[in-house]
């Protein structure tokens, strides 16, 4: 009886779900992936991006974007739905900037996008946002955080995590290789991320887009080459791994 | 808009307003506010014809001295304790420091009304905000709240003068507002109508190297020596020393009794 229950998204089934906001998960499961890694001293953000057609100016499609100068985000699902959401947020994080008369906490504006989506999950004739969102950044003590925020309006905090098409596999490849120690370095973090996406891109670092923000410093999106020399990086030590393996 | 709820501010038109966003009309309107004031009325031309001669005068001048100033251990409040109803006494003992939270203080002078309701709901405000939060407003914060909450009722009256007093994570915080919804941030600051007498005694002995009771000693001073000259100020001197692990109240005393170790010359 799911037909009858899931045309005007503020009423309940009879089991308890809300058939909308679960429809809402399915788009954001056709999104491109993206993952998110929270270091010690850099959080990272990684997503999948799409190959662009020939005539198509690639500097238009610009998944990750700056929420202010300490916070940034990456979504999956639809790209129109998650540039309301964004515009929403940016004013509320200058706007808070005003009346507080400091720079918003990650977890305030997490909350303030969650509660954006959740509000649309409980009107009459709106469908809910069709976006999951990896929000990071610094709070001004210099803590490191990363959220994830998904249609239904909840949100959690995550060390790394990934959202979109794959997601599921990228997580459990994340499960495996994230290690708190390693999290100390930079490059380390950085190259978590990259492995991650790695996993489910075809056609390796040309299809990555990523960004990354160490304390005190603004959101840096790594060129091309830069991108590179970290695939290479990684090849290698894959390379020196079954090396070893083979002679063990 | 940032702390929509916390500060107050919904926009009239509800749930549908605030789903589609604000637009900026919003900015230059008054937003809602605690009072709606009915259209054509203006309350501080009323209150200005009441004041002339031969009409009732409802007299609402900031009947009071309140110091405040800042040095190397903290902030020191000092406030005196008479309420006046025009030149009735109507109380000897008026509580005019409000404790907002064991970090924040405010202090009222002018309309004893408008003081203790707007900073009563301030104190609302900074309890929900630390609620939502998880982590205690910061002093900015606080008075940019009360100021906000002026701003709504600008030109309609109001009368009151504050200081708001704390520490937070970025150290200790002296703001003055009023009910133009001046804001400012500084070392010392004095309110009411005997700010003069106590400017100058705190001009005169101020260092901000001073020991912690050379402090209290001259925040004493400043409210007994206004007291002495203005005739609204008087009562108990109420001082306050706010501290990086909360405020603590220092002492109460009579400023008869002040007087005499002041000025032994004089009686």
């Amino acid at each position: 009886m799911a037909m009858s229950y899931d045309r005007a998204i503020t009423v309940f089934s009879p089991d308890g779900h809300l058939f909308q906001v679960e429809y809402a998960q399915e788009a954001v499961k056709k999104g491109s992936t993206a993952v998110g890694v929270r270091g010690k001293n850099v959080v990272v953000l990684g997503v999948e991006k799409k190959t662009v057609a020939k005539l198509q100016d690639d500097r238009t499609v610009r998944k990750i974007c700056a929420l202010d100068d300490n916070v940034f985000m990456a979504f999956a699902g639809l790209t129109a739905d998650a540039r309301i959401v964004v515009n929403r947020a940016r004013v509320e994080c200058q706007s808070h900037r005003l009346t507080v008369e400091d720079p918003v906490t990650v977890e305030y504006i997490t909350r303030f996008i969650s509660s954006i989506k959740q509000r649309y999950t409980q009107s009459s004739g709106r469908r809910p946002f069709g976006i999951s969102s990896l929000i990071v950044g610094f709070d001004f003590d210099g803590t490191p955080h990363l959220y994830q925020t998904d249609p239904s309006g909840t949100y959690h905090a995550w060390k790394a995590n990934a959202i979109g098409r794959s997601a599921k596999t990228v997580r459990e490849f994340l499960e495996k290789n994230y290690k708190e120690e390693h999290m100390e370095s930079d490059t380390d973090t950085i190259k978590l991320a990259i492995r991650a996406l790695l996993e489910v891109v075809q056609s390796g670092g040309k299809n990555i887009e990523l960004a990354i923000m160490k304390r005190d410093e603004s959101m840096k999106i790594l060129v091309q080459e830069e991108i590179e020399e970290y695939v290479t990086a990684i090849e290698k030590e894959k390379e020196e791994a079954e090396k070893q393996k083979k002679k063990t | 808009m940032a702390l929509f709820d916390v500060s107050g501010y919904k926009s009239h038109a509800g749930l549908r307003g605030q789903i589609l966003g604000t637009g900026v009309g919003h900015l230059v309107d008054r937003p809602n506010q605690e009072f709606a004031v009915p259209v054509g009325v203006d309350p501080s031309g009323f209150l200005k014809s009441c004041s002339r001669e031969g009409a009732v005068s409802i007299d609402l001048n900031h009947g009071t001295t309140t110091l405040a100033f800042k040095f190397r251990h903290g902030v020191i409040v000092a406030v005196d304790s008479r309420a006046s109803a025009g030149s009735y006494i109507a109380s000897k003992e008026a509580n005019k420091v409000i404790e907002i939270n064991p970090y924040l203080l405010g202090t009222m002078s002018g309309s004893a009304a408008d003081c203790q309701y707007w900073e009563r709901l301030l104190a609302k405000e900074c309890r929900l905000y630390k609620l939502r939060n998880k982590q205690r407003i910061s002093v900015s914060a606080a008075s940019k709240l009360l100021c906000n909450m002026m701003l709504g009722y600008r030109g309609m009256g109001l009368s009151m003068g504050s200081m708001i007093v704390g520490w937070d994570n970025k150290g200790p915080g002296l703001y003055y507002v009023d009910d133009n919804a001046t804001r400012l941030s500084g070392r010392m600051f004095s309110t009411g109508c005997g700010s003069s007498y106590a400017y100058g005694v705190m001009d005169s002995g101020y260092r901000e190297d001073m020991t912690v009771e050379e402090a209290y000693e001259l925040g004493r001073r400043g409210i007994t020596h206004a007291t002495h000259r203005d005739a609204y100020s008087g009562g108990v001197v109420n001082l306050y020393h706010m501290q990086e692990d909360g405020w603590i109240k220092v002492c109460k005393e009579d400023v008869s009794e002040l007087i005499h170790r002041y000025r032994k010359g004089m009686f």
